[in-house]
């Protein structure tokens, strides 16, 4: 076989393997459905709830992606604030740390006394959760840039703002992207408990309603819908990454990406 | 009348005052020099000894802690305008082809930042003869980094070239090729040169490329750095390699050596 067809099916192969595996444990140690249902069961619960579950997905993506952009565009400002300004870095990074080491589990009961039960607290946690790795990968682009290409600028009498559109953000777009692969997932993690926690629709919801009602395999199926919704969405920006920061991979590299935050 | 003339200057990197209170490296103690319009000179020395901090007083990256710099006149008080650099190692953007890199001095620089779009197709073209002169016809389209180390340092010189400034500084841009490319780049950048003169000043290492491209050289000492020997170079142009074989040419290289060790052993 092909180098290039073995690639392609390697993923798929792994995934097969880790169900049956999954699949085989549980028959083996004969575990009981409500502690441990097999993928098998898990899978014929998608397909009996496909409409609930189609629907709810839909909120869970919607809600997702919204926190996601906020995300986007406010790691980028910041990104860019925090990477060419140094009085901006040494001011702001002690904050954004430790703002990013409060478990945003816990935040998301205030943000239920703000703004009520359902979509907000939900997007606000995904947000939480995925705006950090984009400013810490963008701030880390530019604070890396050589400066010896800043001097050839310089000395054009290039302004701030010339710097940072024609070497800054161009040379921080392929830790932007990497940024944006580790953000989208972080984002669906942070609907997803704020559903749980606190939500009226979604996949958390579906979820924490099977788990009172004892349908664990049910709870199964929602965690194999989000992880599915994940790595599509990954997919789709490991492809925008490919399409836009081609120069920066040339012969592929050791296969070894910059995950920066997470 | 020089257009270049730094002054009796001090330049102290890293001090806790930027003023004289000890804590700095010493990297300038009472350094002049001075260039005059369209003179191409080099300026050579042991490492360390504030070769690129030279070039950066004049293009007013770095300040002086003590003494002034001036160009064409005036006092420099902040990054120069229209002044072209090209340094030892590519500073091409990897996200740009060869001929995008080249023009990316015409987007920053004025008159040719506010032209307007129709102007592009002539840009190009000129970006375009431009490579041609040093070789690189066909390569307008290409990465950087399908190129070769010596093409890249072409490519380095035209990016510095297009805007035709004034003034072209150069640290060690030949000093990471092989010898060969090395003396093939010393003939292209004369001919850029003698083609279009402008005030060069190319700090190296490399005596011979020092004798061969300039029309003085200025002999730096150890740390704290300072001339200590300028040496005129009488040979006609175009000169070629065969001319760094001969007695004279030997013998102007060996003399600054000469001024760069009696620089050390004092």
């Amino acid at each position: 076989m092909k180098r290039s067809t073995v690639e392609t099916l390697a993923p798929w192969l792994t995934t097969l393997a880790l169900f049956a595996l999954w699949q085989l444990g549980v028959m083996v140690f004969h575990i009981e459905s409500f502690v441990l249902p097999t993928p098998i069961e898990a899978i014929q619960q998608i397909y009996i709830n496909r409409y609930p579950l189609m629907v709810h997905g839909l909120a869970t993506l919607t809600t997702t992606l919204i926190g996601f952009a906020i995300a986007v565009v406010f790691g980028l400002m910041l990104g860019i604030l925090v990477g060419s300004f140094r009085m901006v870095y040494v001011s702001i990074y002690p904050i954004l740390i430790g703002f990013n080491s409060v478990p945003k589990a816990a935040v998301i009961p205030v943000l239920v006394i703000w703004f009520g039960v359902g979509t907000v607290p939900a997007i606000c946690a995904a947000f939480l959760l995925s705006f950090f790795p984009v400013v810490v990968n963008v701030s880390t682009g530019f604070a890396t840039i050589e400066p010896e290409l800043l001097d050839v600028l310089r000395v054009l009498g290039a302004t701030r703002w010339d710097m940072i559109r024609k070497i800054g953000i161009p040379r921080s777009l392929p830790y932007f992207f990497a940024s944006l692969k580790i953000a989208i997932t972080l984002s669906f993690v942070g609907t997803v408990i704020a559903e749980i926690i606190a939500g009226n629709d979604g996949i958390g919801n579906v979820m924490l309603i099977a788990s009172s009602n004892f349908n664990v395999p049910l709870v199964f199926a929602g965690l194999l819908v989000v992880g599915v919704m994940g790595v599509g969405m990954y997919a789709i920006f490991a492809a925008l990454e490919t399409r836009f920061t081609s120069w920066s991979v040339r012969g592929g590299g050791l296969g070894v990406e910059y995950a920066g935050g997470g | 009348m020089s257009f270049i003339d730094i002054n009796d200057v001090d330049l102290i990197y890293g001090g806790q005052t930027g003023a004289g209170d000890g804590t700095g490296t010493l990297a300038l103690a009472n350094a002049s020099l001075s260039v005059a319009k369209d003179e191409f000179v080099a300026i050579v020395g042991p490492s360390g000894c504030g070769k690129s901090t030279i070039l950066k007083l004049i293009s007013g990256l770095v300040r002086t802690t003590r003494g002034v710099v001036r160009v064409g006149g005036e006092d420099v008080r902040g990054p120069l305008k229209n002044v072209g650099m090209a340094f030892q190692n590519s500073t091409l953007l990897p996200w740009r082809n060869v001929r995008d890199n080249v023009l990316l001095p015409l987007e920053i620089v004025e008159p040719y930042r506010s032209q307007p779009k129709s102007e592009a197709a002539a840009k190009r073209k000129r970006a375009d003869d431009l490579l041609a002169t040093v070789g690189l016809a066909d390569f307008g389209d290409r990465m950087p980094w399908q190129l070769s180390g010596g093409m890249q340092q072409r490519a380095q010189l035209c990016r510095a070239l297009i805007h035709e400034p004034s003034i072209l500084l150069l640290d060690e841009p030949f000093g990471a090729l092989d010898a060969f490319t090395r003396e093939e780049l010393w003939g292209v950048l004369q001919d850029l040169w003698m083609h279009r003169k402008c005030t060069v000043i190319l700090v190296t290492h490399e005596l011979r490329e020092a004798v061969y491209l300039c029309d003085t050289v200025h002999v730096v000492s150890p740390r704290p750095g300072r001339v200590i020997a300028s040496r005129e170079v009488p040979f006609a142009r175009p000169r070629t390699l065969d001319m760094t074989f001969q007695a004279d040419f030997v013998d102007l290289v060996h003399a600054c050596r000469h001024h760069i060790s009696l620089g050390t052993a004092s």
